[in-house]
């Protein structure tokens, strides 16, 4: 029970420490922690459907994109609270179609199917803006500032998270468990296969759609080649995966690392990033095999049995 | 829990710089020895090549001249050395914002260069103007520059707007329509993107009030590989003039097609790319008569000069159209500094204001944009020469028609 | 017309399938995915623009040079890199999951080493840029090579792997790698092979495809991609799959593009990827397995 009690003392405590950050942090920093509470909520939300059912997904920038396409398209026509709501729809409409899909698609027959899905939404929008609005490039001129638009996506990062704790506490959770190690027995016990599955990714887009949606107000200028940009769908899946996709704290503790890397990169081999990232991903592969998470608990298992002996 | 000793961790390390870094004032000492410079731009990813032809070659360019010559003068006579701060934004907004703030809160430089292309100037628009930073938006087009100078009033606009550049197309095939060298019909298309969308719907009402007949109106998307069709569908319209509001694949591909199918309209214009130095050979030396955006004053010893310079530097000459002019903005702010210190207030103010002897002539900005800009050229001979403005200064006569494919 | 947008359909479709077979043979036959493909095409495209440039050789010798060169260093990047991978992957999903990470990197590294040799620009020259008249419709002598290449090169594989003792072992290996030594079947070595073979396509489309189109060091994502969508929608391993897939997308891009709107010219290639697997799971030519 202690340890129960020093947990929920901690996570109160780290939140406390999160929440006040933009006090003391500067504006630099603070916009590193936009990039991570972002990357956080992704590559979470990401691993809540993919991790348990193993489907890798290349569609997370499609609803992030269409989340900060709604607030340019409807910034000025909406109160802001509305345009979330009306973007977090439009996400789920589309995850729920994508959702079925996995009832059909297996391996990387889904992956690549999730990519190309991305990739239609974009030309689609970008045809209706050329065709029929006849605008492409949108702006936005929300009064946010860096702390603004920071509370907000850790807060989402915290619900994200927090409904991830949530479903592994439950029914659905155990269920995902049982359809990940063998979907002939989750059939079997009576679980809903699709219901399940497509609810859960119903959910993960969601979070996604309000990370575009949330952070959009920061670039002013939207167009589609901005906003549904694959690299974040790439970025989202090496992070989880390399944090480890089927644990809680997995994701997070493939992000933070991983941004760190680019940060550094960025400033420090301005000409050579491209090569010293390259290098760094090979060798975490095969360094770290079954991801952060799992390398670390070994480490300290192996710590432990040795303090023992 | 050990995620959270981590995070700890992370959030005291962050803490902690930030205390360093605010340690220091943002007021300089007077025995600096050199001037930071800060930019990021597109190193990598899908802006990589935009950026690598227009904008980081004019920086080494300008950066590497004035250290030569000693550094940047200022007032008193004195030089400083440029000292650079360039981070690679990796063709992502989140990541030229950010790294705007690093150059202004963490490095804190004391200038800051711009990005390459609109999206990315506009999105660090209003974090230049927050932290105080003249905001040279060189490699931006857009119609509402102007709105955008009132907003941000230290932000200067130097590449005009799409309608610029439509209405002049207009004019040049007006005229020669009027002189009875084309007919009253037009073939185009368009890049589906900000651009592309911009100058073609400037395009229509401008030829439409000319009195031109739209033969062929299409927009592609953007990684549009094959134009064959395309330039059948155009082909058959029956127009004299064909015109492309393209990107340079686009550009590339669509000239080569027109070769390959013997398309030969009497004018022929590309978008962006048309100017690069790459296109004679794209064009397999058949450059003549290609009319395109921008353009340069063939004639100017300045202009000679410089794509000397810039071909003895970086190893190859620079583009026709927005290389010049990233040029004169780092020449108008070297000349600001010289007039008016390092005061970021006064270098804004001394641009918006004054007149500066550029590699473009004589240029002033008017409401904090450039404006006496070139709007479309035409490949004479060895240069992409500067055709519109007609009545402007070192304008040259367009030749029309474009001498065939052969 | 019907027959103008046809041949430019057939043209443009034989330059996907190009791109696609070297995918095609590293990820249906060694079960690497291998996301730096483009990348080794745009290596080889800059090899045929360096050497016509300034050795004035003609891009038709490159198409005998650079296959063996992406032969060579696909071999070695399999025995190097992958193979540790396959050893230690416990199952296909982990190799799948590795693989994907491990090529990601790749593909940075080559991208990274190409930016720095070659500079961010856009890189195109003219070459074989002569009107060839096919029933009096007018194509590029450049992109008719690269549509018969691709037709022999996708064909001829494709009667090897289906008709040979040689392709038989190839197939064991796609099919059960697990059963395959239980034969005989050393396939280690075959998964090598086809790796490597993967490479040479990949060179040689990629030789073929800079005649006529525009690249830069920061563009290999684009072919991967468009290999991606061609060889999962002909079904993972099936060389005539890929071909057929890959003729297909660019036929109806060129028929969207002129009987209905450039515009929609990509979205319907997606659209048809996406309807075609609804309807088929495993793609057109992909073998029902789990």
């Amino acid at each position: 029970m202690t340890h129960a009690y020093l947990s929920v003392a901690g996570i109160s405590a780290g939140l406390a420490v999160l929440i006040m950050a933009p006090s003391f942090l500067g504006e630099y920093e603070l916009g590193f922690m936009v990039s991570l509470m972002s990357y956080v909520t992704l590559a979470t939300a990401w691993a809540m459907f993919s991790g348990p059912t193993r489907y890798i997904s290349l569609a997370t920038v499609a609803f992030f994109g269409i989340g900060a396409y709604t607030v340019a398209v409807l910034n000025e026509a909406l109160p802001y609270p509305i345009v979330l709501v009306v973007a977090v729809c439009l996400g789920a409409l589309l995850a729920t179609f994508v959702g079925f899909a996995t009832l059909r698609l297996a391996g990387i027959y889904f992956v690549i199917f999730s990519f190309g899905l991305a990739e239609l939404v974009r030309q689609l929008i970008t045809w209706f803006e050329v065709n029929i609005t006849g605008t492409l490039g949108r702006y936005i001129f929300l009064p946010f500032e860096t702390q603004h638009i920071y509370w907000q996506l850790l807060a989402l990062a915290v619900v994200t998270i927090g409904l991830g704790f949530w479903i592994r506490r439950t029914r659905l959770g155990l269920a995902l468990k049982v359809i990940g190690d063998d979907e002939v027995v989750a059939a079997h016990s009576g679980i809903a296969l699709a219901r399940t599955k497509v609810m859960l990714f119903v959910l993960s887009a969601s979070l996604m759609t309000l990370a575009g949606a949330i952070q959009s107000p920061r670039w002013v200028y939207i167009e589609p080649t901005i906003v549904f940009n694959p690299t974040i769908s790439f970025l989202t899946v090496i992070m989880a995966l390399l944090g480890g996709a089927t644990r809680l704290w997995g994701p997070t503790l493939g992000v933070i690392p991983l941004l760190i890397i680019f940060e550094w990169l960025s400033a420090s081999f301005p000409d050579h990033f491209s090569i010293v990232l390259g290098v760094l991903f090979i060798v975490i592969v095969f360094a770290l095999p079954k991801g952060v998470l799992s390398a670390l608990e070994e480490r300290i298992a192996k710590l432990r049995k040795e303090r023992v002996t | 829990m050990l995620k959270f000793t981590r995070r700890h961790m992370l959030t005291g390390l962050l803490a902690a710089t930030t205390a360093f870094g605010f340690a220091a004032v943002p007021g300089f000492a007077d025995d600096r020895n050199s001037v930071k410079i800060g930019y990021a731009v597109s190193k990598s990813g899908a802006n990589a090549t935009g950026a690598g032809i227009t904008t980081i070659p004019n920086y080494k360019l300008w950066i590497k001249g004035v250290n030569a010559s000693g550094g940047l003068e200022l007032p008193d006579g004195t030089r400083l050395l440029i000292e650079v701060v360039e981070y690679d934004d990796r063709s992502q907004t989140e990541e030229v914002v950010r790294a705007i703030q690093r150059l202004a809160t963490k490095d804190k430089v004391d200038l800051i260069l711009p990005p390459w292309g609109t999206g990315f100037n506009l999105a660090i628009a209003p974090l230049m103007d927050k932290f105080d930073y003249p905001h040279l938006a060189v490699t931006a087009v857009t119609d509402k520059a102007p709105e955008f100078a009132k907003r941000w009033d230290k932000s200067f606009w130097f590449l005009g707007g799409g309608s610029d550049y439509a209405e002049a197309l207009a004019d040049v095939l007006g005229a020669s329509r009027d002189a009875g060298k084309i007919n009253n019909k037009v073939a185009m298309i368009s890049v589906a993107d900000g651009f592309g969308i911009d100058l073609v719907n400037a395009a229509r009402p401008a030829l439409e009030e000319k009195g031109f007949e739209l033969a062929y109106d299409v927009s592609y998307p953007l990684g549009t590989s094959d134009f064959a069709a395309i330039v059948n569908d155009a082909q058959s319209s029956g127009a004299d003039s064909f015109v492309a509001f393209s990107y340079p694949p686009g550009t590339f591909g669509v000239t080569k097609q027109a070769q390959v199918a013997g398309y030969n309209p009497k004018v022929f214009y590309t978008g962006v790319g048309g100017a690069f130095p790459v296109f004679k050979k794209i064009s397999g030396g058949q450059q003549e008569g290609v009319m395109g955006i921008g353009g340069v004053q063939s004639g100017s010893e300045a202009i000679q000069e410089y794509f000397a310079n810039h071909t003895d530097v970086i190893g190859n000459p620079p583009d026709s159209w927005a290389s010049a002019v990233t040029y004169t903005s780092l020449q108008i702010l070297q000349e600001a500094i010289r007039r008016v210190g390092l005061d970021r207030e006064a270098i804004a103010e001394e641009i918006a204001s004054g007149e500066f002897e550029t590699i473009m002539g004589k240029v002033s900005l008017e409401n904090n944009q450039l404006r006496s800009l070139w709007w479309a050229g035409q490949w004479q001979g060895a240069t992409f020469a500067a055709i519109a403005p007609a009545d402007s200064n070192g304008a040259v006569a367009p030749v029309i028609p474009k001498p065939a494919w052969r | 017309m019907l027959v103008s947008n046809l041949l430019f359909g057939l043209v443009l479709g034989g330059t996907y399938a190009l791109v696609a077979l070297g995918l095609s043979m590293q990820y249906g036959i060694s079960r690497i995915m291998n996301l730096a493909h483009g990348e080794f095409m745009i290596a080889a495209a800059f090899c045929a623009y360096i050497l016509f440039d300034y050795a004035n050789l003609s891009p038709l010798v490159t198409l005998f040079i650079a296959p063996v060169i992406g032969f060579g260093v696909s071999w070695l990047i399999y025995t190097v890199m992958m193979h540790p991978l396959v050893k230690r992957a416990a199952s296909r999903g982990q190799l799948e999951a590795d693989s994907i990470l491990a090529t990601f990197g790749l593909l940075f590294v080559l991208q990274g080493v190409m930016l720095v040799v070659f500079g961010s620009d856009f890189t195109s020259y003219s070459y074989l840029n002569t009107p060839v008249n096919i029933f009096g419709v007018i194509i590029a002598a450049s992109r008719v090579i690269a549509l018969v290449l691709s037709l022999t090169l996708g064909g001829g594989l494709y009667f090897l792997i289906t008709h040979t003792r040689w392709g038989a072992t190839l197939r064991a290996v796609a099919f059960s790698p697990e059963s395959a030594p239980l034969v005989g079947i050393e396939v280690d070595k075959v998964a090598r092979t086809a790796f490597a073979i993967g490479g040479a396509l990949a060179a040689s489309g990629g030789v073929l495809v800079s005649m006529f189109v525009t690249f830069s060091a920061a563009g290999g994502v684009v072919f991967t991609m468009k290999a991606l969508i061609i060889v999962i929608m002909g079904g993972v391993g099936n060389l005539m799959g890929a071909l057929v897939a890959g003729l297909t997308l660019g036929v109806i891009e060129t028929f969207v593009t002129s009987y209905v709107d450039p515009g929609l010219s990509l979205a319907s290639t997606y659209l048809l990827f996406i309807i075609v697997l609804l309807w088929r799971p495993q793609g057109l030519f992909g073998s029902a397995r789990s």
